[in-house]
């Protein structure tokens, strides 16, 4: 039984579908890529997964058991399982680092104040943060920004992490040291689902990559097939194009 | 005119009774007729003084500019009652006589004219000289810059304050009542001097207001669409 | 005439006539620095109410919109009236203090909702989903994050709102509340130029309001650099 698994989900927003039939299973401590075209509803499947758009139809649940989004209960529960790092990684800007980081676990999941801000000052040293405890958003740059989203998510303990995008709204010579960070928590063993541009880094981290089009998944697979060896038209066309560059 | 309402006026309008005060509508009606006449008077004035305010204030350099920065300070944190009542009492000191029109109309226009004045600075700040060097480098005369490039900027930037002023107006000629003119508010005033149903035909004078403002906010958003594609809602 | 108000003035600047405007001073600021704080209270509930994220609660945004709609859009002598005639029908037998300062928290509401409302919207959306993707509750967001952002957007126009108080309770001189308008009709009575007398006042409701927007104008720029805990 996979840890998380989507079965024929559908969602969309007023008349407009953007998630369509979506099977997907994810199991423990695997890393899962989504790639694909813009607008083919990778980022909302995250948000679905987070509660952030309700899904319409179909299924999503976690350790054989289903997650129902309409109840206010089972959306708290969903969300301590679930965190999710943004593309505009959606600091709160009135905090410094250390406050953006210790508020979630000391407020909501009212943990011990103390061990929290010693778990938080480890996970931002983690990052490469550790001179910026007092820094506010504004002062860091975006890739330090991100890297503040990533150690804030990760304070909450999630069993499954959500990467949304988090290098596309970042100038290009600060996407690698985000990437470095992704790259050490995969070896943690954490579960991942990341939605990514950054094609050669999925190639790299991911177990396996699932190709999604026009809010339907298209072709999954381990990374090399999906890359090297597609089988659908459109994964064909994908792949060629993102090749050129 | 204002002051307090007959003491027996309680015993009978315990229950309110619409039914008797429905036949005076029209008469409020006629009287919203003035009282858009007032704001729109009011306006158009206001709207000159403001212009003028605020070309020397753009403009102008140094001591020209406090005449008009004096005006704007005073007649901002000032109470247009208190403004009337000064211009209706004491200009006849000055061997200035007005009626309670004049007083009222001179009072709304100097009193939005401030306000216009504000609001036109920020227009005429607002353009950029990035917009007026690309308008040159493109090979637009004077002329052809202010009418193509600046006039259309300016007109969508004043347009939703001035819009706003302009509804703002519209109530504030309820004013107009304490010194006798008979627009809407002070019909009403009337109306309950013969009726003595205060509440009902207050509250009927309030709907008539809101319908008004709401009718003009409307407009001016669809106008504002039209003209200026400017997306605004009416609440 | 000015040989006449050199003669007025030292009558008109006598002791007691000083006291009298004194209270009626006491009587203006009363009225609207309760009202626009009362009201202050009121319209940010009101403008939490209104927010489909904070209240997900379809019947009660629309009563805060109608409230704030309505309270706008009719004048503050025709809604002292109505205050006033109000209270006469329930019976209360109430001062006319408290009608004037009724009729100010009633409005201050309205204007008050709607400068919470747009310091609510003017925090980015981005917030709101770290917040509730978070697990914060409404009221948590909105004290830890919300609040502590809009405040920047909040604070100036609060200023023009209070002024705007001090200057419309000029009208509640027409119910006969004491405050310096009707001063200003009282010594006018008493036989002193309209000149002085309300020319005095003018200069009077000056005094309060035009440093009171130079504090606004001073705290706005100071605002822009700025942070919280």
């Amino acid at each position: 039984m996979a840890y998380l698994t989507l079965d024929k989900v559908s969602a969309a927003y007023g008349a407009t579908p953007v998630l369509q039939d979506i099977d997907l299973r994810v199991e423990k401590g695997e890393i899962v890529s989504l790639i694909g075209p813009s607008g083919s509803g990778k980022s909302t499947l995250l948000r679905v997964l987070v509660g952030l758009l309700r899904p319409q139809a179909g299924t999503i649940s976690l350790a054989g058991e289903r997650i129902d989004y309409a109840s206010k209960a089972a959306l708290r529960r969903a969300r301590e399982t679930f965190a999710i790092v943004f593309q505009q990684y959606n600091l709160f800007q009135n905090m410094t680092t250390l406050r953006n980081v210790t508020v979630a676990p000391t407020i909501v999941q009212k943990r011990p104040a103390a061990e929290v801000e010693a778990e938080a000052r480890d996970l931002l040293t983690r990052v490469g943060l550790g001179e910026k405890f007092d820094a506010y958003p504004d002062q860091l740059s975006g890739g330090q920004q991100q890297r503040v989203a990533i150690a804030r998510a990760l304070a909450l303990k999630p069993d499954i992490l959500l990467l949304d995008e988090v290098t596309a709204a970042l100038d290009p010579e600060l996407v690698s040291e985000v990437l470095d960070a992704i790259r050490a928590l995969a070896e943690s063993g954490i579960t991942m689902l990341i939605v990514s541009h950054e094609m050669g880094f999925v190639r790299e981290v991911a177990d396996r990559v699932v190709f999604m089009d026009a809010g339907r998944v298209v072709e999954t697979g381990a990374p090399a097939e999906i890359f090297d060896r597609p089988q659908t038209l459109r994964a064909k066309e994908f792949t060629a194009k993102i090749l050129r560059h | 005119m204002g002051g307090d309402a007959p003491q027996h006026a309680a015993a009978m309008s315990y229950t309110l009774q619409f039914g008797q005060v429905v036949g005076y509508i029209p008469d409020l009606l006629w009287g919203a007729l003035i009282s858009l006449e007032l704001a729109f008077l009011g306006f158009v004035f206001g709207f000159g003084i403001g212009l003028f305010n605020a070309s020397v204030l753009h403009f102008g350099r140094g001591w020209v500019t406090w005449p008009s920065k004096a005006y704007v300070v005073f007649f901002l944190n000032t109470p247009l009652l208190v403004q009337i009542f000064f211009i209706y009492f004491a200009l006849p000191d000055f061997g200035i006589t007005l009626t309670s029109w004049q007083a009222v109309v001179i009072g709304l226009a100097l009193n939005a004219g401030a306000y216009l004045t504000e609001i036109q600075r920020a227009g005429f700040q607002s353009i950029h000289a990035a917009e007026i060097e690309a308008a040159e480098t493109l090979g637009f005369t004077r002329i052809q810059t202010i009418q193509h490039v600046i006039l259309p900027h300016i007109c969508k930037v004043l347009f939703p304050p001035l819009s706003n002023q302009y509804i703002i107006l519209t109530m504030t000629t309820s004013i107009a009542a304490i010194f006798g003119v008979e627009e809407l508010t002070g019909r009403t005033y009337n109306a309950n001097a013969i009726t003595f149903r205060a509440f009902e035909l207050f509250s009927i004078a309030a709907v008539i207001y809101i319908a008004l403002t709401l009718i003009a906010s409307a407009l001016l958003v669809f106008v504002g669409r039209r003209l200026f594609r400017i997306d605004a809602k009416v609440f | 005439m000015w040989e006449q108000l050199a003669e007025e003035a030292p009558r008109f600047f006598g002791y007691y006539n000083m006291i009298f405007i004194a209270q009626a001073f006491g009587q203006t600021l009363a009225l609207s620095v309760l009202g626009a704080l009362a009201g202050f209270v009121l319209g940010a509930f009101l403008a939490v109410l209104r927010h489909p994220r904070l209240v997900p609660f379809a019947p009660g945004r629309w009563l805060a919109i109608s409230y704030v709609e309505i309270f706008r859009r009719i004048p503050f002598l025709v809604k002292l009236m109505c205050v006033f005639f109000a209270y006469q029908l329930a019976g209360a037998k109430v001062s006319m203090f408290t009608v004037a300062l009724t009729t100010v928290i009633l409005s201050a509401t309205a204007f008050a909702a709607e400068i919470v409302r747009a310091g609510l919207e003017s925090v980015h959306r981005n917030q709101w989903d770290a917040a509730e993707t978070m697990n914060f509750a409404p009221a948590q967001a909105l004290r830890l994050v919300l609040l502590p952002q809009a405040w920047k957007i909040i604070i100036p126009p609060s200023f023009s709102y209070v002024i705007g108080f001090i200057k419309s309770t000029s009208i509640a001189s027409q119910i006969g509340v004491l405050e310096l308008t009707y001063a200003a009709k009282v010594l006018s009575t008493k036989g002193f130029s309209a000149l002085l007398c309300y020319g005095t006042i003018l200069i009077l409701y000056f005094l309060i309001c035009w440093p009171t927007k130079l504090l606004g104008a001073h705290l706005e720029r100071r605002l822009g650099v700025s942070h919280t805990r």
